[in-house]
Formats: structure tokens, sequence, C-alpha cells
């Protein structure tokens, strides 16, 4: 693998750890699978591609991006919680909706910055070639929204939300408004996953509708992952696992790709995450199925 | 003080389910009183409890509590004035957060959660204390997660969570039935302990008429969704589990019953 080849994984693992730390607050802390992921995650790459083009602070065009992706959110929530739609459709309904909207939002399937202005523009000609550039700027905006959202979970507020994934009932005996937490949380979700757009926008030039296909397994792997390399119980941990895991994904698609022998193309990558994503939820089934024929016999 | 005026809840209206589970109760509960309740399976002692606590809203009557009208009061508003401890000891508490969190989210019934640390020094000090009054030894175990406890020492943390945000009326639903005789005599003293200590109001659902007039000042026996006897005082000292089932039998109409018939679920 190329120096080059080396860094751009790592800069696409940090971006997508965004959206990796969002999928688990919503699928892990929640226990809300929620899609909405696929559709938040262009949306906020055009809204952030569109203010960009529009002159808007770089900066000004990211936060706006983490809103519209929150709102996407909402959306979802609002149809699980208010009107009792099964999570899973209520987000894929989002998740359909966004595909129109975000063609709206851009007025044609692709927006490609040339000579606009990004977060990373500051930082490039400061003698650091830009190909490291990109992962440090974007691994310090992780950096921070990891540390804000750990203390965020380590909060009164933040223990409800996680009490209302674990034990709903419980949580409301003791006061906790679940639905509140719901909509908090699952906004808080797609927040990350626009700004997650935005960055990707900003780091690859352009903004497209199709790139939120998969964006959800995408997470999902990277969560997986994380939690295998570090099975940690600590809540930060647990966030710095989904960085990690997001990253080593992202470094082995690339060693994947890279490996002539195996003949594999970019666009095997949906199909050769789907797998491994079904591997890994398939496995700890078959373990425990093993042990408990084991016991049996 | 709890005051309860002709409470009527049905579950499934309008389909071939329906049920008509609590039938007009009526009931004034004074500050401090501590309330057995006893009744066959399915006599509505689990609906009557959930509806002091707003898991389900009666469509009829009125429910007050310390003065305020909470009738239409859903469960997390009502968390304030309300501890509960459930039957299942996985259901009063979060089995993957550890005992200080968990003591800390029922700190905080009742109020505005904000982003203060849930955890800070001072709370987790005042949390070992208390747990450390227990007699279990979990105070060294506050890093632990909750489901690593048994079924006793969670029911026992349940009820110390119960009194950790000052609300003054704690509802307990079979909580001991979950649990072996040793330690359901030990969570039982437990009860009586903290309900004594904190002079809370009180109601417990039991299936053992002998510790529904062992423990508490007052029984109260549901019949389908009434409540078809109400004792206490003198009248309650001098009755015994025999009488309490020849009075049980009487108001079904001298229908003969046994004991068991009644500790079934
Ligand atoms: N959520 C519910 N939906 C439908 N029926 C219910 C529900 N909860 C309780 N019931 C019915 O209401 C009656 C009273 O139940 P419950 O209060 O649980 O009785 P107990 O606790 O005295 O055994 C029973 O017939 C029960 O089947
Ligand atoms: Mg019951």
């Amino acid at each position: 693998m190329s120096e080059i080849a080396l860094f751009g994984a790592i800069e696409i693992g940090l971006v997508y750890a965004l959206v990796a730390i969002g999928v688990y607050l919503s699928f892990r802390i929640l226990d809300f699978p929620d899609l909405t992921v696929d559709g938040s995650f262009p949306l906020g790459a055009a809204v952030c591609a569109v203010l960009l083009i529009a002159g808007v602070n770089p900066w000004l065009a990211s936060l706006a991006a983490a809103l519209a992706g929150a709102a996407a959110g909402l959306v979802t929530a609002t149809l699980n919680v208010r009107f009792k739609i099964l999570h899973l459709l209520a987000s894929i309904l989002t998740m359909i909706a966004l595909f129109s909207v975000n063609l709206r939002v851009m007025g044609r399937p692709n927006v490609a910055l040339l000579m606009q202005d990004t977060v990373l523009t500051p930082f490039y000609g400061l003698g650091v070639p830009d190909h490291i550039v990109r992962p440090l700027v974007v691994g310090a905006i992780v950096a921070v929204v990891v540390a804000l959202l750990a203390r965020f979970l380590g909060s009164e507020f933040g223990l409800a939300m996680r009490a209302t994934g674990v034990n709903a009932r419980m949580a409301r005996a003791q006061g906790v408004d679940t639905d509140a937490h719901i909509y908090a949380g699952i906004a808080l979700s797609n927040g990350l996953t626009g700004l997650a757009g935005a960055l990707f926008a900003q780091t690859n030039g352009f903004a497209d509708v199709t790139t939120g296909i998969g964006t959800i397994v995408v997470g999902l792997a990277a969560v997986i992952v994380g939690e295998t390399v570090l099975p940690a119980r600590a809540l930060a941990l647990a966030l710095v696992g989904c960085v990690a895991g997001s990253i080593l994904y992202r470094l082995a698609v690339q060693v994947a790709l890279s490996a002539d022998s195996i003949g594999l193309q970019a666009s095997d990558l949906n199909l050769v995450t789907a797998v491994l994503v079904a591997v890994a939820l398939i496995l700890p089934r078959l373990k425990a199925k093993a042990r408990s024929t084991r016991v049996a016999r | 003080m709890i005051v309860v005026e002709d409470i009527h809840v049905t579950f499934g209206r309008g389909t071939p389910l329906e049920k008509h589970a609590l039938r007009g109760v009526d009931l004034t509960i004074p500050e401090g009183e501590f309330v057995t309740v006893i009744g066959s399976n399915g006599a509505g002692k689990s609906t009557f409890l959930g509806s002091l606590a707003g898991d389900v809203l009666a469509e009829q009557g009125r429910i007050a509590i310390d003065g305020a009208d909470v009738t239409r009061w859903d469960t997390p508003r009502r968390a304030g004035l309300v501890a509960r401890v459930f039957q299942d000891p996985m259901a009063g508490s979060c089995a993957a957060l550890t005992i200080e969190e968990n003591m800390a989210l029922a700190a905080a019934r009742g109020r505005r959660r904000g982003l203060a640390l849930a955890l800070g020094g001072e709370r987790r000090k005042g949390f070992r204390d208390r747990i450390a009054a227990l007699g279990l030894g979990l105070e060294n175990r506050l890093h632990d997660r909750m489901g690593l406890l048994s079924g006793g020492q969670r029911q026992a943390v349940s009820l110390l969570m119960a009194t950790l945000a000052g609300s003054k009326i704690l509802l307990l639903d079979e909580h001991t039935a979950a649990l072996d005789p040793a330690t359901a005599d030990f969570v039982l003293d437990l009860t009586r302990r903290i309900v004594r200590d904190n002079r809370l109001t009180t109601l417990m659902v039991t299936h053992s008429m002998r510790q529904a007039l062992d423990y508490g000042d007052r029984t109260l026996m549901l019949h389908e969704g009434r409540v078809v006897l109400d004792v206490a005082g003198d009248e309650r000292a001098g009755l015994d589990v025999p009488h309490l089932l020849a009075l049980f039998a009487k108001q079904r109409g001298g229908v003969e019953i046994s004991d068991d018939s009644l500790l079934i679920g």
C-alpha cells in the first residue's frame, strides 16, 4: 500500500468514524435500529456543498449540515414515537424521502467543490503534505466529538438516554421521559452523520446523492470491528473503539482492494462489507449454539 | 396521602378480549400508612398499582396524591411522587448499567435532568454510604454492572433506589415473589426498615396471606376489580389466615377455596 493510499484510508476511516459513533448511539445505546443515516450522510454533504458554493463560512456550513442531519433524525423519531411506525420502517421512509430531498437541495445529482474554501483550507500550505493534513484535521474534529459525547453520556441527561435504551420501563418509573430521549438520541446520531457527510464533501471535493448507499452497513461494520478489537465496558473507550473500528475497516478494505491476487474492484465494496457484517452478526449465535449443544450432551 | 375515587380501568375496550380490570375502586390512604394487598390471580392488584403509578390511566374516577390531582399524569410525571419495586428483579433496574449509575438514575427521579455529571465525587460518596447501610458488602462493587447481582441483591438495591429521591409513596408489586424464601425474608425485613425509617406511604402486593397480616397496618383484598375487604387496627390484629380465607369465601358467595388458589400468581 502506498503512503498516499494509507493516509487516504485513515482519512476516510476518520470521516466515517462519526457515522460509526452515530450508529453506536442509535443501535447500541438506544437499541433503535435506524437506517436514516443512508439519507442523512448525503444530506449533510449536499447541504454543506451548496452552502460552500454560496460562499458561507465552511464551519457554519458544516454546522448546518449537522443540523440538517439532526432534523432528518427527528423525522424518523417522530414517525416511530408519535405515530408508532416500527423503527426500521420509519427510518427507511425517511431515507427514501431524503433521496428526493437531497436532489432538491443540490438541484442535480452531484456538485463539485473546486475553488471553494473548506475547513481544511487554512491548514494547507503549512509545510505538511495535503494528504496528511486532511486526516489530521478530520482526526482533531473526531477527537473533539468523542470527548464531548463521552462527557454528555456521563451527564444526568446522557445517563437517562442510556437507561431508555436498556430498560425503558424502569427509566419511565424513574421519571425519565423516554420519548424525549429517543428524539434527542436519534437527532444526535443523525446530526453526527450529517457532519460526517459535510466532512466527506470537503475532503473529497464533491457531494453526490449516491454516496449514501450502504452508509449504515459501513457504520455497523466499524462498530462491530471496534467492539471486537476493543471490547470495552467503559463508554469513552467504546467511542474510541468506534473510531478505531472505522479506521481498521478502511485499512482492511484498502488492503483487500490493492491485493491484485484477490481480484476485487472498488464496486465490490458493498458486497464485501455486507458479508462481513452478516458474518459478524451470525458468529455470536453460532458460538452460543455450539456451547449449548455441548452442554446438552 | 393517596385518594382514589371510583376508578375504572378497561383493557382492550371494544375488542373480544375486553377486560374490565378495575371496577370502581374507592380508597383513602393516609400519609405513612403501610397497606398490604392480596387477591387471587387476575384480581386487578397489578392494575391498581399501575393506575397509581401512571402506567394505566383510569378512564373514569380520580386519583390525588399529596393533594395533586394526578389522574391524567403519565408515569414519568408521577415518578417524582411515587417510587416502585417490581416483581421481576430485572425490571426495576438497568442490568447493563453499573450499580452507581442505577442509583444516580433513581436519585434524579422527579428532577429535571441536565448536563451535570451524573456521578460527581460528592455523590459517589453519598451512594457508597447509603449502600453500605444495606450490610451486603455492595459498597465495594459500585462499578459492577447491576446484572452481576443476585435477584435478592437487586431487589435490595431497588428498595434503596426508591428512597434516594425523597418521594413519599412506595409501590411494591410482589417484589419478593421471585426470590427464595430466605432471601425473601431478608428483603421483607429490609422493606419494613426502609418504610419505617423514611416514613413512606406504602402499598405492598403479596401472594402470601401470612405476609399480608404480618406486615403493615392495613390489609386490602381485591377481587374482580373491587376492594372486597379492607381491615385495619384491632379487627385486623384479630385476624388469622383461616379467618381471612373464610372472609374471602364469603365475598365470593360462600364458595370454599383453599389458600392455594389465592396464592397462585
Ligand atoms: N395490559 C393488559 N392488557 C389486557 N389485559 C390485561 C392487561 N393487564 C392486565 N390485564 C387483565 O386484567 C386483569 C387484572 O390483571 P392484574 O391486575 O395483572 O391482576 P393481578 O395482579 O391481581 O394478578 C386480568 O384479567 C388480566 O388478564
Ligand atoms: Mg400481578
